[in-house]
Order: structure tokens, then sequence, then C-alpha cells
């Protein structure tokens, strides 16, 4: 597999004795996109934190371009690098403008001069198609905006691979789209993804690959033509039972 | 209730202004030559009162954040560190304290081949500061760690290590939560820096307690001295609350 972009082996992680992630075996090429979905508390966000090494893995491998991660400050520094991650609650920083979280990482991380971040942030707004909001608090902006915010901000680092941990959840239902939407641009152009979501609409529409969840283990993985009409496993075909039944 | 207890002060004032035998505002008249040469020795000791809070002030700031730092830590090794600093440091009384960084500490530096005189004033600063900073320390921990994980973790994200995130995410969030009860223990510093007078230090109530000796007037003069001290809180306090508004610390959220 010369070309895959995260690998996960035989990954575990306990908080205390409880067992979060058991065996967790999981290859994302790059250019692909992947979603993760499954019941809350059966470990796909704890998947996510940890190829970020938000959360350290106890057991197994994680290698990012072919790079295992350990707990070297050097190797966290890199998978940051590479690495883009959007949160559930968005979180950007309220002190600041909308350029200005923007531009943070771009400047202090990698160096750049205020111009050029600047002129980057705005390229990236543009991009979400929020252009006109950069001299806003965050706290001004709806929450639809506030993540396509959070999304430009990962894009300001150009990150190879963009994390997104329930990215549409908090969100009231008339925004969602309006992210989903961004998403399914960057999808298109190439962009390697690992969403875990409950939009089962967006995952049909850019998933290369489908990853079900529950209780620490992937129970079943696939091509979502397969993945939603014939789910081998009986937890699998009860959860998309629930979740598609509206 | 509250007005006859507005006109007690006004009360103790005008009794003393008349001729009775126990009271003798006459060392403190401004209208005379003698009351004025000791209202100004009374008043220049504030220099010295403001000097030292203010220098203690500023360590107790600094040293507080090194203190909390550690304290916020995941390795327990480092949190121990901050606890056994704050609580060590905090039971320690002002007084005590003072006595051993005066009498005992060039002592303690004799006995390590380094001659380091403490003098009243440095004497003075180094045990406010220290005294003081157990308490800015948790202060910032309890401000840092108000700040939703969210933030650091987004922070770190983007790329930035642990300094910048403190920097940059952090600690200007934080500061809004941390200000407000700075500012008490600035007054507190300020109070507590009349403690200086026992080790000599010519601050206010060193002078107070000097001008009582020879005038044998302690009413009047401690009067004074109270509303000095009066004077310095109320302008700190007006300064901290100048800069809650222009730093949003006074705004919700």
């Amino acid at each position: 597999m010369p070309d895959a972009a995260i690998e996960l082996v035989d990954v575990n992680k306990w908080y205390g004795t409880f067992h979060v992630l058991k065996d967790i075996n999981l290859t994302i090429n790059s250019g692909e996109k992947v979603v993760i979905c499954g019941p809350s508390g059966s470990g796909k966000s704890t998947v996510v934190r940890c190829i970020n090494q938000l959360e350290k893995h106890q057991k197994g491998t994680i290698r990012i371009d072919g790079t295992e991660l350990s707990d070297n400050a050097q190797s966290v520094a890199t998978i940051r690098s590479e690495v883009g991650m959007v949160f559930q609650q968005f979180n950007l920083f309220p002190h600041l403008t909308v350029l200005e979280n923007l531009t943070l990482g771009p400047i202090k991380a990698r160096g750049l001069s205020k111009k050029e971040a600047e002129e980057k942030a705005r390229h990236y707004l543009e991009r979400v198609h929020i252009p006109d909001q950069a001299d806003k608090r965050p706290i001004q902006l709806s929450g639809g905006q506030q993540q396509r915010v959070a999304i430009a901000r990962s894009l300001c680092m150009e990150p190879r691979v963009l994390l997104f941990d329930e990215p549409t959840s908090a969100l009231d239902p008339e925004m969602i789209s309006e992210v989903l939407d961004v998403m399914v641009e960057l999808a298109q152009e190439g962009m390697t993804m690992v969403v875990v979501t409950h939009e089962m609409g967006f995952a049909r529409k850019v998933a290369d690959n489908m990853v079900f969840m529950d209780a620490g283990e992937i129970v079943e993985q696939g091509k979502p033509e397969h993945f939603f009409t014939n789910p081998r496993s009986e937890r699998c075909q009860k959860f998309l039972s629930q979740i598609l039944q509206h | 209730m509250k007005k006859p207890l507005l006109f007690l002060p006004l009360f103790v004032l005008l009794a003393g202004c008349s001729s009775s035998q126990t009271w003798g505002w006459y060392v403190i008249d401004p209208t005379t030559a003698s009351g004025w040469t000791n209202v100004k020795f009374l008043v220049s000791g504030m220099g010295a009162t403001i000097q030292i809070s203010l220098i203690a002030a500023i360590m107790s700031i600094v040293i507080g954040l090194l203190v909390a730092l550690p304290g916020l830590s995941e390795k327990r090794g480092w949190r121990l560190v901050n606890r056994i600093y704050v609580e060590f440091v905090r039971s320690i009384p002002l007084l005590p304290m003072l006595f051993w960084v005066f009498y005992g500490l060039p002592i303690v530096f004799q006995s390590m081949g380094m001659n380091i005189p403490i003098d009243p004033f440095w004497g003075a600063i180094i045990t406010l500061a220290i005294s003081d900073s157990a308490f800015t320390a948790e202060i910032y921990r309890a401000g840092i760690q108000s700040i939703a994980k969210g933030q650091s973790e987004a922070a770190q994200t983007i790329g930035l290590n642990y300094f910048q995130t403190m920097r940059y995410v952090i600690l200007p969030q934080a500061i809004r939560r941390i200000l407000p009860p700075l500012a008490n223990q600035f007054i507190y510093i300020v109070k507590m820096s009349a403690f200086a007078s026992v080790i000599g230090m010519q601050e206010l109530t060193r002078r107070a307690n000097e001008l009582v000796v020879t005038e044998y007037r302690p009413l009047e003069i401690y009067t004074l001295l109270i509303f000095e001290y009066l004077v310095l809180v109320l302008i700190i306090s007006a300064g901290v609350r100048w800069l809650e508004r222009r730093m949003g610390a006074d705004e919700r959220g």
C-alpha cells in the first residue's frame, strides 16, 4: 500500500479499565473519504482523536504517511502539520476575529508573514463562501458560518488529511446543509477526509469507504453501495434501520 | 438602620473636634505648623508602601503563573510540585515568614558562602511576593481551567506548541476571569505591607507608630493612617475597574 495516508494497525486504548478501542485496523488511502458511524459511545470520535494524537493509544501502531506515531514531540508536530481537524463544537477562538482565527496557525506555527497569511485566509474564506465576515468575531456568526470558519482555519494549514468529528451535530437543522455543501466540495477537490457523522445522505454521496463501529470495535466496513443496501452484521442493520427510518 | 451608621464616623469626628481631654486633632491639624509637619511625616511613608506593594504584586503575578503552570500538567509529578508549593506557602502566616526572611535568610545565604544582606525593603517585598504567589497561582489555575478544553485542542491542531497555545489562545481569554480576583490580591498586598513596619521599613504604618511614640495621640494618628490606606485602596479599585472595562472583563460570557 504505497499511498496509504493513514494506517491503523491493531490499535487499542483504555480509559482506566474501560476498553474504548479494540484492535482497530483501518487504512485510509490518499484522496479517500472515509465515513465512520455508529451509536454514541462506540469509540468513533476516539479513533479520530487518536489519529491526530489529541489522545494517546496504548497498544498498536498508527502511521501517517509511513511515519509511525510515537510519543516524541517531533512526531506529534509532524502529524499536526499534516492532519487538520474540525470539531463538533467548532472551537473557534472567541477573542480573535475570524481573520485572526485563520492566520494564527500559519503565522505562529508556519512562520508566514502577516500579509501572506491574510491572503491565504481570505482565499479559504472565499472557498467556504463567507468572504465578507473576516473582521467579525465568531460570536457574531451563525453556527453554520462558525463551522465553515473552522473548516477554513484547518485548510489554512494546508493539511494532507482533514478529520471531522461530528461537524454538524451541534448545528440547527437549517444550517447543516451549508456545512455539508462545503464538505462535499472539498471531497470533490480530492481532499483526504475522515468524517465521523450521522449524515447518511452525505455519506452516500461522498464516502469511498463506510465504517461502522460499536462498543469499541469496527464491526463492518465496505463500499457505501453494499453497506447501505446489504449490511452483513445484525448490529449494523439495526443501527441503519434506526437512523434511516425518518 | 443604615442612616445612623452613616452618621457614626461624622459623630466621632465632631466629638473629637470639641475640646475634651481625650481628643486632640491638633496633632494632625494642617493649619498649624507642627500639625502640618506631622501630617507631612505620616504621608511621606506613602512612597515606600506603594513601592513595596507594587514590586511585590508584580513579582507575585510572575511567580504565581510559574507555579500555576505545572499545576495544569497532565503529569502527576508536575502537579505535585504545584500542590506542595501552594499548600506549604499559604499555610505560613505573613509575620513569621517576614521574620524568617529578614532574620533567617541571610544566615542561610551565609552558610552557603554567600554574603547577601537583606534590607527591610527587599525583605518585605520577597515575603509579600512569595506569600501572595500561592494565592495568585490558584487564581491562575482556576482561570485557565475555566477555559474549555476544546480551545487548547483546536490550538494544537493548528500546530501551536504549549507556550504559543498559552500565550495566544488560553491566557488572553483567561485574563478576563483572572483580573478581578488578582486585583483583590493587590489590595491584600497593600494592606499586608503594613507588617513591613515591624522590621523597620519606613512606610505608612511605621511612620504612624513613630509619631504615636513622640506625640502620644494614637487615636488621631491611627485614624489618619486608616484613611491613608482607604485612599490608596480606592485609587487601586478605580484603576482596576478602568482596566476591566478596557479588557471587557466586566462583560458576561
